[in-house]
């Protein structure tokens, strides 16, 4: 029934909150996602948005921020890939809330299993 | 063993399946039976539910209070709107942080499959901002991301 409680809690607990709402922009999701392929410049990720790149920069600046990306000096370029710590925080916050659910549905499993099979429905 | 599904659906909804070995009458009852739900509904190891109200009547109210036995707690509040013994409900709920979170209105559904029951629970959320923040967004791209990235290491 209600998980989401699991969510904002551990959210809290975890101190991810900068992190999340970093991801809470489609934007800012997609770049990561192109992000998980590898490294990337800012034109490169400006292309498949139709975005500026002052605008694509300020999206960069908010994941930076947040700890979700890292940005490496080459030349004049100045390639962003995925932050390996900030992304294993949330992977790891990700597998708390997924065992949190799956333990929820697996008691319930052994409640329903320790249950008299055919008993109708009691009344209420 | 786990076969939770849990994916979201257009911008405001979440969308929850998971097949359980018991009837759908079982499943129905062990989610408006508050004794039962007392049982499992607890989240994570170390977690207790001391208040369970579970009114299950149209308007009946829902109250579930959480503690970690040291000190930390949380509670949700809610209403249902909806019974139909013994596949479908439909509640609205609220978490308390205790602050209320906004209302996250909830469809169940246990359909026979087989001998067991396929649940089917579609939350809906006021708006893709709530979701993104409740959901943690992660379940979307970035979940994805990390799972690209997690691929990358191994």
């Amino acid at each position: 029934m209600p998980y989401i409680r699991y969510y904002l809690l551990m959210s809290r607990t975890l101190n991810l909150d900068t992190a999340f709402a970093a991801m809470a922009d489609p934007t800012r999701r997609a770049i990561l996602a192109r992000l998980a392929k590898g490294e990337a410049t800012v034109m490169e990720l400006a292309e498949p948005f139709e975005m500026t790149q002052p605008a694509i920069s300020q999206h960069l600046k908010v994941l930076e921020d947040a700890g979700l990306i890292v940005r490496r000096i080459d030349g004049t370029r100045r390639p962003r890939r995925l932050a390996k710590a900030g992304i294993e925080a949330m992977d790891h916050w990700l597998a708390m809330l997924r065992k949190a659910l799956e333990k929820n549905y697996d008691r319930l499993d052994e409640v329903l299993a320790a249950m008299e099979p055919h008993k109708k429905g009691k009344t209420r | 063993m786990s076969n939770l599904k849990l994916k979201t659906e257009g911008d405001t909804h979440v969308v929850v399946t998971r097949r359980f070995a018991a009837p759908p009458e079982a499943v129905y009852r062990a989610h408006t039976d508050p004794k039962i739900v007392q049982k499992w509904m607890l989240g994570p190891e170390g977690w207790t539910m001391p208040v369970c109200i579970n009114d299950a009547k149209p308007g009946g109210k829902i109250r579930y209070e959480w503690t970690n036995g040291k000190g930390a707690g949380f509670y949700l509040t809610g209403e249902f709107l909806e019974l139909q013994p013994y596949n479908r409900i439909v509640h609205v709920e609220r978490m308390h942080l205790p602050d209320p979170t906004p209302d996250n209105h909830v469809e169940t559904r246990f359909d026979p499959e087989g001998t067991g029951t396929l649940m089917t629970m579609r939350m809906t959320l006021p708006d893709a901002k709530t979701r993104s923040a409740m959901l943690a967004t992660g379940m979307e791209q970035g979940m994805e991301a990390s799972y690209v990235r997690l691929e990358q290491m191994l």
